[in-house]
């Protein structure tokens, strides 16, 4: 059984938040590169078990350690000085967002000597404050899948049962964060793959509105439902981040220009839950989901309920069609998406006599089976003669999951249920039946396809010791209240701080 | 046009044909997989074409915003050294492909 700390008072470097880094850094109690060395150390006993990174960093992390610490000792004595509170605190970058002069694999051979020129939005905004870039995570290749078993790299194990799966695509992630291989760590959610790794590890994870932080330098994978978004140990620490790379950004045509509102991480959380309306949706709690995660997710609803909140049950009536809903419309975007993989330009070529077979080759050779399925789907549900009856038809059920939601969110102000409709699967359980394991998407491909923003949190464990998360979804541009709430929630409760 | 959807199994000439398009290579073994697992996704997600869709009701994005342009301004970009730096063969600052005419 997990052991679960009562405060927050540890001593162990490794253990601590990254808001607790942040407050230790000032004080000078260790240094940049004290702390980042024994991250270094960690992660290299741990990978052997784990394999929760590709490409581990330790040079780069090194020398912006080495630059942080030098520039929080330029501010000792000068309290009029400004520092970020990020500058010196140590990072993991799912392996699909690009790190200047990183290779940047998107758990695919066809990118494995791939170097990007430039960062990420995202992460040129961090790497501004001063963060520390300790490597890149594993992802199922070109973030397609809910396992990480789809990556060329091998599979993540799940630091709570090492035979079984992290969840996925941002499962290098969401196991670093849980294993303390990493205070915090961005990932990036299609389809649910920050919110459902984070819940099979116990971490807390956002996927923020669609357009809320900038896709420039996230590798595409379906473009109108991707977004950047953080796993941590708490909703403090993904505010701390979240709320440092969002905004508008001219290099993505579909960024938001709107302001980002401060987070009010209030320190009494009944008046946080005092009248916020709660709307629980039956079709989410439905036969086949596992017992002890509708019981958990449930308690915490009514735990929250007790701390002041008003819940309702409501009806997202179209909810049962976001599988295939999802599964022909991100397959579309990623084939077209993924055309651009031809072994001319970057990637890896196989050699071959003309220019077709060199096409053929190094995409038949080089892209993993999930990816290659993928691709053919969404290619056949965008051919002539079948566009409307399958792409077509597609958006237009999309658009009445908006509609549900839409009316949903007038008569309450966030949405709880369960993340995944199990706890963390074995290594290996789906992996002949692709259907089934797209099956395990149904609680949170909604979310995606209708661009608003949802955070899950671990609310318990099953009998075998596995963490199970829940998800708070709001109405677009709401993540601040979502990361209010569940704020509150773990003030008062500490499944957030139990370790594997 | 839309075809009629009749029989849900795809062929292996529809299977040739879709990695012809993906510019895929395929072995046999593969294109028999892909067939019976394509198949049994597309089956399941027959039931979207039961639903009755209101009329006008369709979407592309999650946001509904329209396409931005940016302004046609010429601006810094990465040199053509950085950009050929990735490419698996490059011969006088060029991509270096096998012939494409006869």
């Amino acid at each position: 059984m997990p052991s679960c700390a009562s405060s927050n008072s540890k001593s162990d470097l490794l253990n601590l938040t990254l808001n607790q880094i942040v407050h230790s850094l000032r004080k000078r109690d260790f240094s940049c590169q004290e702390l980042t060395l024994a991250y270094l150390n960690h992660i290299e006993n741990l990978q052997p078990s784990l394999n929760s990174y590709i490409t581990i960093t330790p040079e780069l992390a090194l020398s912006q350690a080495s630059i942080a610490d030098q520039r929080l000792s330029d501010i000792q004595g000068h309290p009029d000085e400004t520092l970020s509170l990020l500058c010196g605190v140590p990072i993991a970058i799912k392996d699909i967002l690009c790190v200047a002069n990183v290779r940047c694999t998107c758990g695919s051979r066809i990118l494995e000597n791939f170097k990007p020129s430039y960062d990420a939005t995202a992460v040129r905004k961090l790497r501004d404050l001063g963060m520390v870039f300790l490597g890149k995570t594993n992802t199922d290749e070109f973030a397609m899948g809910s396992s990480t078993e789809n990556s060329a790299f091998g599979v993540t194990h799940n630091p709570w049962n090492l035979e079984r799966v992290p969840g996925g695509s941002s499962g290098g992630s969401a196991a670093a964060v849980a294993a303390h291989l990493a205070p915090v760590a961005l990932g990036t959610d299609t389809g649910g793959s920050v919110r459902q790794p984070a819940s099979f590890c116990g971490v807390t994870g956002i996927k923020p509105t669609y357009g809320r932080v900038s896709r420039f330098g996230l590798i595409a994978y379906g473009s109108s439902l991707d977004a950047v978004g953080v796993i941590g140990h708490n909703a403090a620490d993904v505010a701390l981040i979240y709320s440092s790379m969002a905004g508008y950004d001219p290099m993505d045509s579909t960024s938001i220009e709107l302001p980002i509102p401060a987070i009010d991480l209030s320190d009494f959380p009944k008046e946080t839950f005092k009248g916020l309306r709660i709307g629980v949706p039956k079709e989410y709690f439905i036969p086949g989901i596992q017992d002890e995660v509708e019981t958990a997710v449930m308690e915490s609803i009514h735990f929250m309920e007790r701390s002041g909140a008003q819940t309702q049950s409501i009806n997202l009536p179209h909810t049962k069609y976001a599988v295939p809903v999802y599964y022909l419309v991100a397959p579309s975007e990623a084939s077209a998406n993924l055309a651009r993989y031809d072994g001319i330009r970057y990637g890896t070529r196989q050699p071959a006599e003309s220019i077709l077979e060199v096409f053929q080759k190094t995409r038949g050779e080089l892209f993993g089976p999930e990816v290659k399925r993928r691709i053919m789907l969404g290619t056949y549900a965008l051919s002539a003669g079948y566009y409307d009856a399958y792409y077509g038809q597609a958006q237009k059920v999309r658009a009445l999951i908006q509609n549900d939601f839409r009316e949903a969110f007038g008569s309450v102000d966030l949405i709880a249920a369960p993340v995944s409709p199990t706890t963390a699967f074995l290594i290996g359980e789906h992996t002949d039946d692709p259907l089934a394991m797209y099956l395990e998407d149904v609680f949170t491909l909604p979310a995606n396809l209708s661009g608003i923003p949802s955070l899950a949190f671990p609310v318990g464990f099953d009998k075998l010791g596995l963490p199970i998360g829940m998800q708070l979804m709001a109405p677009h541009f709401q993540e601040a209240l979502l990361l209010r709430v569940a704020h509150a929630y773990q003030q008062l409760t500490n499944w957030h701080t139990c370790m594997p | 046009m839309t075809k009629p959807i009749t029989n849900q199994t795809l062929t292996l000439e529809e299977i040739d044909h879709i990695a012809e398009l993906a510019r895929l290579a395929l072995s046999q073994e593969e294109k028999l997989l892909y067939r019976q697992q394509l198949s049994a996704i597309l089956e399941y997600a027959a039931e979207l074409q039961t639903l009755d869709i209101p009329e006008g009701l369709i979407t592309s994005s999650s946001l509904n915003r329209s396409s931005i342009l940016r302004k046609d301004e010429s601006r810094p970009s990465l040199s053509q050294q950085e950009l050929l730096k990735n490419a698996p063969l490059v011969e006088n600052n060029q991509f270096r492909v096998p012939p494409i005419l006869e």
